[in-house]
């Protein structure tokens, strides 16, 4: 894994692996989250039973793999008492798993109205709204994910940076689901499901955001939660 | 310590003389060319302030163009790997040096404003309002009471019996020990656990009411509990007194002190707030130290 921090370069090998070990287990743990969105979001636009089924009863995974590596974290803590970097890496992680289990949360909502949207006959028409809302927050999980394995902050705030784009979307989605709505009041159920899957949609931006934040944490120091993107593009591009 | 050097020098012969002055060569190639300590070493009203302060134990340069300030009533923790200087800078603040006859010590260092290393200084006094503890706990050969009794009467800080008895309750009491030896103060002092010999030796540093206290490892000798009285001690004495604190420990010099010195090869590499040196430091050097990092 490349490393700018030197994170393999303590006295104890044991504490290298141990750090290591969690990092890896964090990326594992993203890129299950990562297919978790893709399934959803298939399930939804394509009206796919099977998947969404799937989909909806997959996140005990994502959520023992929180568990296990916050347990590994507090093992760091506890017996390492990490300092400067090694003490930012860990924190970092601990709190990118809870934002990382909150879109597994996010995925296995979408996939229960999936479930519901695709024995529906009159949600065909429109359940294939928001499929450019979800591309769009599943490159910035992407990019965030990206940003942590190489410990890079501009391109962590250059994917923080895409996130009003996926408010926009998410704006639009509605309007056209509001103006369906209207032509069709019988399908307002199922039009309300579809607006539920695009909020959490935005919800996953969102949190991939966060992970954006956890990335500059980890490298600079500086917590950037409450910045908003100019401060923080001024401070560190 | 407190007009008492031959006792002491004695009684420490081996924990007085710091590890550069002990043959070790590790600055033969130590780079002395322009550097610039990281964070800002100088305060507004220091308590003490030490400038390019250069020291070499014979032919060694064992520190190398330091200034730092100590601020009043905080404590500050020097940490750094074996050698580094931190202890030599620790007695160049009350002129231990001075004992040891290889040692010169160049640069200005004051004292509320005032020259300590001036020709006309009385060392004896120095040492009285800037007191010592050792990582050793050295108590003198005598009964609890003379231990912590020496200092003010040398210094005729007591004029008569229930004078000194008062000195010495309040401060057996200051380092917490009161409780647990006011039944037995005329028993010898070497006879108490090492914990309890190194809060007699804070007790003896304190009595001769002290502006500043350097404290050279105060607890490397000693086990967890009694490690944590001396640091809740340190916390307490912060109100009355300045305290400098050479520390291996660097859990220890995060719980107790306000900030942090980083001495690398003699030089001082970096200065901080402890918070900020422990969760971002901003020199390569420091980070590496302080997360256990080879560099």
């Amino acid at each position: 894994m490349a490393d700018s921090l030197n994170l393999d370069q303590h006295t104890s090998h044991r504490f290298n692996e141990e750090l290591e070990d969690v990092r890896a287990r964090l990326l594992e743990m993203g890129g299950l989250v990562e297919e978790q969105c893709r399934k959803a979001l298939k399930a939804l636009t394509k009206g796919n039973l099977e998947l969404a089924i799937e989909v909806a009863n997959s996140d005990y995974r994502i959520n023992e793999m929180e568990v296990e590596i916050n347990a590994r974290c507090m093992d760091i803590l506890a017996l390492r008492q990490p300092a400067a970097t090694d003490l930012r890496v860990v924190v970092a992680i601990i709190r990118m798993t809870a934002d990382l289990e909150r879109i597994g949360d996010e995925a296995e909502k979408i996939g229960r109205f999936a479930q519901t949207l695709a024995e529906r006959r009159d949600a065909g028409a429109f359940r294939g709204d928001p499929k450019h809302l979800g591309k769009l927050a599943i490159a910035v999980l992407r990019g965030a994910l990206d940003a942590f394995a190489r410990l890079d902050v501009s391109a962590a705030i250059e994917t923080a940076a895409q996130d009003p784009e996926i408010d926009q979307e998410f704006e639009s989605v509605t309007r056209l689901l509001i103006s369906h709505m209207m032509e069709q009041p019988a399908a307002v159920k199922s039009l309300l499901r579809v607006n539920w899957c695009a909020r959490a949609l935005e919800r996953i931006g969102d949190h991939a955001v966060n992970l954006c934040e956890e990335v500059i944490f980890l490298v600079k120091g500086s917590d950037v939660r409450h910045l908003s993107l100019k401060e923080v593009q001024d401070r560190f591009l | 310590m407190q007009g008492n050097d031959d006792m002491n020098q004695m009684k420490t012969a081996d924990a007085a003389v710091p590890e550069e002055a002990r043959g070790l060569d590790i600055h033969a190639h130590a780079d002395v060319s322009n550097y610039e300590t990281t964070g800002d070493p100088l305060l507004d009203n220091p308590k003490m302030s030490a400038r390019n302060v250069n020291v070499y134990y014979g032919e060694k340069h064992a520190i190398m163009d330091v200034s730092l300030d100590i601020g009043g009533n905080e404590v500050i923790a020097m940490i750094g790997p074996s050698g580094c200087g931190k202890s030599t800078f620790l007695r160049c603040l009350n002129r231990m040096n001075d004992t040891i006859p290889i040692c010169r010590v160049k640069g200005d260092i004051q004292l509320d404003g005032e020259d300590i290393y001036h020709s006309r200084q009385d060392t004896v006094l120095l040492r009285a309002r800037v007191g010592m503890v050792f990582q050793k706990p050295n108590p003198f050969p005598k009964s609890i009471y003379e231990n912590v009794a020496y200092g003010p009467r040398i210094h005729g800080l007591a004029h008569n019996k229930i004078e000194m008895d008062e000195i010495v309750e309040n401060s057996l009491r200051r380092a917490s020990l009161w409780e647990e030896v006011k039944d037995v103060l005329d028993k010898p002092g070497t006879g108490l656990s090492g914990g309890q010999q190194q809060r007699l030796c804070i007790a003896r540093a304190i009595a001769v009411s002290p502006e500043v206290i350097l404290m050279d490892e105060p607890c490397s000798a000693l086990d967890p509990i009694a490690t944590a009285r001396i640091e809740e001690l340190i916390d307490e004495l912060k109100e009355r007194f300045t305290i400098a604190i050479v520390t291996h420990s660097m859990q220890q010099a995060a719980r107790v002190s306000q900030r942090t010195a980083y001495f690398h090869l003699g030089k001082l590499i970096e200065v901080g707030q402890t918070k900020q040196i422990f969760t971002n430091p901003q020199h390569e050097l420091t980070e590496n130290y302080i997360t256990g990092r080879f560099g």
